[in-house]
């Protein structure tokens, strides 16, 4: 294993400029879930002058749409979902005080210039580890367009939630410094 | 003629959505412990060390391994002698995709393309027939998720790309998928038939149990040479770096127009979830 950092949500620049591409993360506290469609909402609503379901300053959007839960569990299965789908909304985000995003897969460039910007952090969290993640998952509440089912925004309170740092403040990548390391063609 | 009730296959595909969700095949779980043991990378191998114990959890607690429960994508094996009673069996099929992500609480992730509104019960199936001899019914249900099939493509080479440029756009394609289909991944080739029949060929690619040979010698070297190639490429575990790009490269091939050399490669996540039933 290699060595975890424990950190806290809401994120402070602080934290964001002490973590660097490639640390382990424990994460506690409250997120948010949003993918797809409800990035796109949020953006249509910023746009027509709206405020965004949810104060945004300093949270982490994690980029999933569970499983339903069952009954007496919080939620259901919940791993993230590439994360280039959103990299057209993310910068926008990031501008209002977004700090960090977890999902999985590279993103643009234009989000790592943001990251670098306005100080935020992209983390990597297993993908197809669905039913492990959902352990640190200890509460879920749907805050905004319920009608996108399992696209809808969700409050989730986590407990050691295990990621890693993609792209950090500082514009480094583990996707291009890992696959460096390893390439033999 | 024998007959098979219409009632007999949806409850019949409801415990596949079910079951290919929940467990992982023994073969694909075989292979990721054996890559968990070889890999180099130590975020490679805490990431191989998660899915392994998600899996488990997911057997063991009869949960979805993945929260994208995918599409549900069928194989049927239609024998010419069998007669389906009490309704059609499309219907049946749909029916027993209702009710099997229902009560097995599985995503539903169909969406009108431009609206992006959730169907609501993911529907429709998207099912392949095929009528083979016989009294039986076998049916396989694979759960296609999105992320990898999103980095899939049918590409309309040239015949003097050859095997060469076949090769080259298979890697291609994987090094340029990186961390977003979940890897280590399985690769699917159809290579042939037209444009449609090479991706269905691809995704039949990917039900072969993983650690068996191709039938054809000269597929089977072809299937090595490109997972050693890949697996150079140092993408690794989720992407983070290592070994395990791949745990298989599978290629079915068949005839095609003297003016096409039709290529299409299916990426299967690390979830490779099927199982199948014959009634």
């Amino acid at each position: 294993m290699t060595d975890i950092i424990r950190i806290q949500t809401p994120l402070t620049d602080e934290i964001v400029l002490k973590l660097k591409s490639g640390d382990s993360v424990l994460i506690t506290g409250v997120m948010y879930t949003g993918r797809d469609a409800a990035h796109k909402r949020m953006i249509d609503a910023l746009n027509r002058g709206e405020k965004l379901p949810f104060d945004i300053q300093g949270q982490i959007i994690y980029y999933v749409g569970p499983s339903p839960a069952k009954p007496g569990k919080p939620i259901g299965s919940a791993g993230p979902t590439t994360s280039y789908r959103m990299d057209a909304y993310a910068p926008t985000l990031i501008k209002l005080g977004l700090k960090g995003m977890i999902g999985k897969g590279w993103r643009a460039k234009e989000v790592i210039d943001a990251c670098i910007k306005y100080k935020a952090i992209y983390f990597g969290a297993t993908g197809g580890a669905g039913a492990l993640i959902a352990r640190a998952i200890k509460k879920a509440e749907v805050i905004a367009y319920d009608d996108l089912g399992p696209e809808a925004i969700r409050r989730i309170e986590v407990v050691d939630f295990p990621a890693i740092v993609i792209n950090d403040a500082y514009g480094n990548d583990l996707y291009v410094k890992g696959v460096e390391q390893y390439k033999q063609i | 003629m024998r007959e098979i009730n219409a009632k007999q296959i949806t409850d019949a595909v409801s415990d596949l959505c079910m079951k290919a969700n929940f467990d992982i095949p023994d073969d694909v779980m075989n292979v990721l412990k054996r890559a968990y043991k070889e890999e180099v990378s130590p975020q490679g191998k805490d990431v191989l060390k998660q899915i392994i114990d998600n899996d488990e959890i997911a057997h063991n607690e009869q949960v979805p391994m993945c929260q994208d429960t995918g599409l549900a994508v069928f194989f049927v094996e239609l024998g010419q002698d069998v007669h389906i009673t009490g309704g059609l069996l499309n219907d049946a099929i749909n029916e027993g995709v209702r009710k099997g992500y229902k009560e097995g609480y599985l995503r539903k992730s169909t969406c009108h393309p431009f609206t992006r509104k959730n169907v609501g019960d993911n529907t429709p199936a998207i099912i392949h027939v095929e009528i083979v001899p016989g009294d039986k019914l076998k049916i396989t249900m694979a759960a296609k998720g999105g992320g990898s099939e999103n980095m899939s493509r049918v590409m309309m080479m040239k015949p003097s790309d050859g095997v060469e440029g076949i090769k080259k756009y298979i890697i291609d394609r994987v090094r340029e998928s990186g961390s977003n289909p979940c890897p280590p991944i399985i690769v699917g080739v159809g290579i042939g038939g037209t444009f449609e029949r090479s991706a269905l060929i691809a995704k039949k690619a990917l039900l072969r149990p993983l650690g068996t040979p191709n039938p054809d010698p000269e597929l089977d070297k072809l299937e090595k040479e490109l997972l050693t190639s890949i697996n150079k490429l140092g993408i690794g575990p989720m992407g983070l770096g290592g070994r395990t790009t791949a745990l298989a490269v599978h290629i079915i091939v068949e005839p095609c127009h003297i003016a096409s050399l039709p290529l299409a490669v299916n990426i299967q996540c690390h979830s490779a979830r099927h199982k199948e039933i014959t009634l």
